[in-house]
């Protein structure tokens, strides 16, 4: 147990050393680190927690795909009974998850039944090819139709929404100029946005909780939206409200878009010439500039909406048509909420809705209180084990105390070898690991104090100690270990910082405790050749 | 520590000159320390006696304690599930959802009561507000909002508009309704997976009954630690559940040195009675037992004193959980509970181990006072 040849000795400390090596690039600053080769620039991120932040989970609206998904499938269905020329009793609606449609029963029947059935189609994607398809297309009898989409189908539209989104909140971050923000798909249905930094929350979620979906709709002036609002509105026109100030004033819009905010191919915050006011300046593309300026040319001196998200942004009248494919929006913007606007419209808009469902930001001064809460609370743990361990095995105790200072080391090493990110509850579980090292080496100690005691020498009962204790170490590490996996796998966020840190410190524990520990301990019995044990 | 070791060779001939001083650990101390070329004055280690907080070959008879610590384990536990049940836990927004504002007054120490008054005419349902680990920082916590995430989004805009610019916003967390629901259920599921995963580990390991006992302990532990949390309402939150999974953690491993010791013993002494052999084996890893938790009580209390308000619920659990229940656990049931289930029965019939297995008189021998423990004390 206690010799170790000359080449087994080295591996054990140049492993060690490289491990350690693995923390050199914390102290440097990061524009030293990037000029260094790439596997040398891993190191340890502070958490959100620690250097502040956002850490927002946005989900998609599934009713919003499913709303959405039910218009198109109306629509699909109506285009499909007049391509077959093909009259309904009730005509196709929106009713209770699916589409229904009453046909005439007869000779047409079937044939119709077909046609749409014929609109289901084997499922793509991650689920293509095990026989599910998009629709189900009942026959409910007397002639009623009832198509419904599968589960299937809106999980699989659900992951594609999901898909899309990503990119476009990337580039909303982006334009932002953050440092390293993060956007990732988190299961199917979800997004999760993590900004570092100072940041302007309330921004970010202003640029996160929008759909961003611009359209130009004529105003409908054949009744006042106050009688619109009676019930009585057209049923090509809707109501929807432009706020102004503390007001909303409700305005009546054709459902039919113009032109939408897909044709554009940029936008820009800037200040109108004669006012003053913040504005944002759009471009369209060549489809969209033609069809713009055929609408305004039909138009003139009738007002427009512009509509982004069912919300009115301004209704101006139509002073001359707008043929060379720009324009102004201008609407009580602030220069904030003009670049913000900028950024939505150059981003594109989303597929679906998404919705903030978790947030959490921290401010850099609880950050900064943190970082100096965790560097305190280390410093004391450290200086009260390293003492307590002196006090206990006084030389022994010393030796436990490199290997644990090696093992807190190696923590750190790892943690920076794998990008890890460093949080409060990590330091927790660093401080944690700490306890389970020296507990390692209380384990052997004892065991040799036992095994002196049951009359054996020095040097046997070191070696007995050794042997009989690590078998004791890797079971109780084992099941500790255990419970970090489980941490790791089911928890989020900061209960996950802390399993890693608890699950590297494990392993780096059975490293010292297996390797280090005895090396010292061997390199200790070979000088010093003890009659009696010091503890 | 290479030129320390260099330099042994010479200081080591006339160091070892007096022998058989091994009851007498602190000059055996100071004569090791000149060996590596330490000189004793240094370390401040002259004549160093070493803290001994166990004595040696103590000789508790812990297993007839379990007339008395099974009745009062039982009745604690029952305490603790009616208080679980009547009291509740503090859940925090993590797993019932809601809103939580961390803010600091700007100028000097914040007037809660005027905040209170402030955000109650806001008409957010109840608004909780107390002071955070200094007299300008305010915890602010709202309800679940009625009318979904959005909703949520709306209530945190109004206190911030209600505040303004007076406090620095540290913190803001959101948690809607459907979010929290998931922590809650996967926090339970990690903690059942765990003690599964961990059960099975030592089915294999050891044997049934030892697996059932740590399981029975575990039981104990985290059901005591649910009704600290409850007599304290301690803010329980997702780090709650990492430090229920911890203490699992610890006690189990406190319960495996135990058990491994008690495995060792029975392979070794086929004929010593039960009761004997498990007081045996909890004396022998007692010294160790006592000194490691005091270790992580050291850690804990670095961490409880000086960690922030963020880690305070977690390190206050895990110091019940891990160093004060988690011991006793080990010692006094998970020990005891192999007698119930039948671990070594029939032990007398087993015929006596060869002589080889057992070399060495048993560690403990009540009657015999050994000298170099005396000389320790």
């Amino acid at each position: 147990m206690l010799y170790f040849s000359r080449a087994k000795a080295a591996a054990i400390l140049l492993t060690a050393l490289v491990v350690i090596g693995f923390t050199v690039p914390n102290f440097f600053s990061e524009q030293t680190v990037k000029s260094w080769p790439a596997w040398a620039q891993r190191r340890l991120v502070l958490g959100l927690d620690l250097q502040g932040g956002s850490h927002i989970l946005l989900e998609v609206d599934r009713n919003d795909i499913i709303k959405q998904r039910l218009d198109a499938l109306r629509d699909e269905v109506v285009r499909t009974l007049r391509e077959a020329r093909i009259t309904w009793a009730n005509a196709p609606a929106v009713r209770g998850g699916g589409v229904e449609v009453r046909l005439r029963e007869g000779a047409d029947f079937s044939t119709a039944f077909a046609k749409l059935r014929g609109l289901s189609q084997p499922l793509g994607g991650v689920l293509q090819g095990n026989g599910m398809r998009t629709l189900d297309v009942v026959d409910a009898g007397g002639g009623l139709v009832r198509i419904t989409p599968t589960d299937a189908a809106t999980l699989e539209r659900t992951r594609q929404t999901i898909d899309q989104s990503v990119p476009i909140i990337e580039k909303r971050i982006n334009e932002l100029g953050l440092v390293e923000p993060t956007v990732q798909r988190q299961g199917t249905d979800r997004i999760l946005v993590q900004v570092p930094g100072l940041g302007d929350p309330r921004r970010l979620l202003e640029l996160l909780g929008r759909t961003a979906k611009l359209e130009f709709r004529m105003v409908d002036s054949s009744m006042s939206a106050q009688d619109a609002l009676q019930g009585r509105a057209p049923s090509d026109s809707e109501v929807l409200y432009e706020k102004q100030g503390d007001q909303r004033i409700p305005i009546l819009v054709k459902k039919q878009a113009l032109v939408e905010g897909a044709d554009l191919t940029d936008a820009q915050a800037s200040f109108d010439q004669r006012t003053g006011e913040p504005i944002v300046n759009f471009k369209f593309n060549g489809a969209g500039a033609r069809r713009f300026g055929r609408a305004t040319q039909e138009n003139v001196g009738r007002p427009f909406a512009i509509v982004l998200d069912t919300e009115v942004i301004s209704a101006p009248v139509i002073r001359e048509p707008i043929l060379g494919g720009s324009g102004q929006i201008s609407g009580n913007f602030t220069v904030e909420s003009a670049n913000n606007l900028a950024i939505l419209l150059r981003a594109g808009a989303l597929p679906a809705k998404l919705t903030v469902i978790e947030q959490r930001v921290v401010g850099p001064g609880l950050g900064l209180d943190s970082i100096k809460a965790g560097e305190r609370a280390s410093i004391a743990g450290a200086i009260l084990v390293v003492v307590f361990m002196l006090a206990t095995y006084a030389l022994f105790g010393l030796f436990a105390n490199i290997a644990v200072a090696v093992n807190v080391a190696m923590i750190l090493g790892v943690l920076s070898f794998l990008n890890a990110t460093l949080t409060l509850p990590g330091i927790a579980g660093i401080v944690l690991t700490v306890g389970i090292a020296v507990d390692s080496n209380v384990l052997i100690y004892e065991r040799i104090r036992e095994e002196v005691r049951n009359g054996r020498s020095a040097i046997t009962a070191i070696d007995a100690g050794f042997t009989r204790a690590l078998a004791t170490i890797l079971d109780s590490n084992i099941t500790t270990f255990i419970a970090a996996a489980v941490l790791f796998f089911i928890g989020t966020g900061p209960v996950r910082g802390f399993a890693v840190t608890l699950g590297i410190g494990i392993i780096t524990t059975l490293f010292t405790a297996f390797t280090m520990t005895r090396l010292i301990m061997a390199w200790w019995v070979r000088m010093v050749r003890p009659q009696t044990v010091p503890i | 520590m290479a030129g320390l070791v260099a330099a042994t060779p010479i200081v080591l001939t006339p160091c070892f000159k007096g022998r058989g001083r091994r009851d007498e650990p602190g000059d055996d101390t100071a004569v090791h320390f000149k060996a590596i070329g330490i000189s004793s004055k240094r370390l401040g280690t002259k004549n160093v006696r070493l803290l001994r907080i166990v004595p040696d070959n103590t000789n508790f008879d812990f297993i007839r304690f379990r007339r008395v610590s099974f009745p009062i384990s039982a009745v604690l536990s029952i305490l603790a599930i009616v208080l679980y049940f009547t009291h509740g836990l503090n859940f925090g927004i993590d797993f019932i959802g809601g809103t939580l504002i961390e803010v600091q007054s700007k100028a000097g120490p914040a007037d809660i009561a005027k905040m209170r008054t402030t955000l109650n005419e806001l008409g957010l349902g109840e608004v909780q507000l107390q002071e955070f680990g200094g007299p300008e920082n305010v915890l602010i916590r709202l309800a679940q909002q009625p009318g979904g995430e959005q909703a949520q989004q709306a209530a945190v805009q109004k206190v911030q508009g209600a505040l303004g610019d007076a406090v620095d916003y540290r913190r803001v967390e959101v948690v809607g309704p459907r979010v929290s629901g998931e922590l809650l259920h996967w926090g339970i599921i990690g903690i059942f997976v765990a003690i599964g995963a961990i059960l099975i580990y030592l089915w294999f390991r050891f044997e049934w009954q030892f697996a059932l006992g740590a399981m029975i302990a575990n039981v104990h532990d985290i059901v005591l630690t649910l009704g600290f949390m409850s007599i304290t309402q301690i803010d329980f939150d997702l780090t709650s559940i990492a430090a229920l999974l911890t203490i699992l953690g610890y006690s189990l491993n406190d319960t495996v040195v135990i058990y491994d010791r008690i495995r060792e013993m029975l392979r070794r002494y086929k004929k010593m009675p039960m009761p004997e052999l498990l007081n045996v084996s909890i004396n022998a890893t007692l010294s160790r037992s006592v000194i490691t938790h005091v270790t992580v009580l050291l850690a804990l209390m670095a961490l409880l004193l000086f960690g922030g308000q963020a880690i305070h619920s977690f390190t206050a659990t895990m110091m019940f959980g891990a160093a004060l229940v988690g011991t006793y656990t080990s010692v006094f049931i998970a020990s005891p509970i192999l007698i119930y289930l039948g671990v070594g029965t029939g032990r007398q019939y087993v015929p006596d181990a060869p002589e080889e297995v057992a070399v060495e008189s048993p560690p403990t021998v009540p009657t015999r006072t050994p000298a170099h423990a005396r000389a320790r004390r």
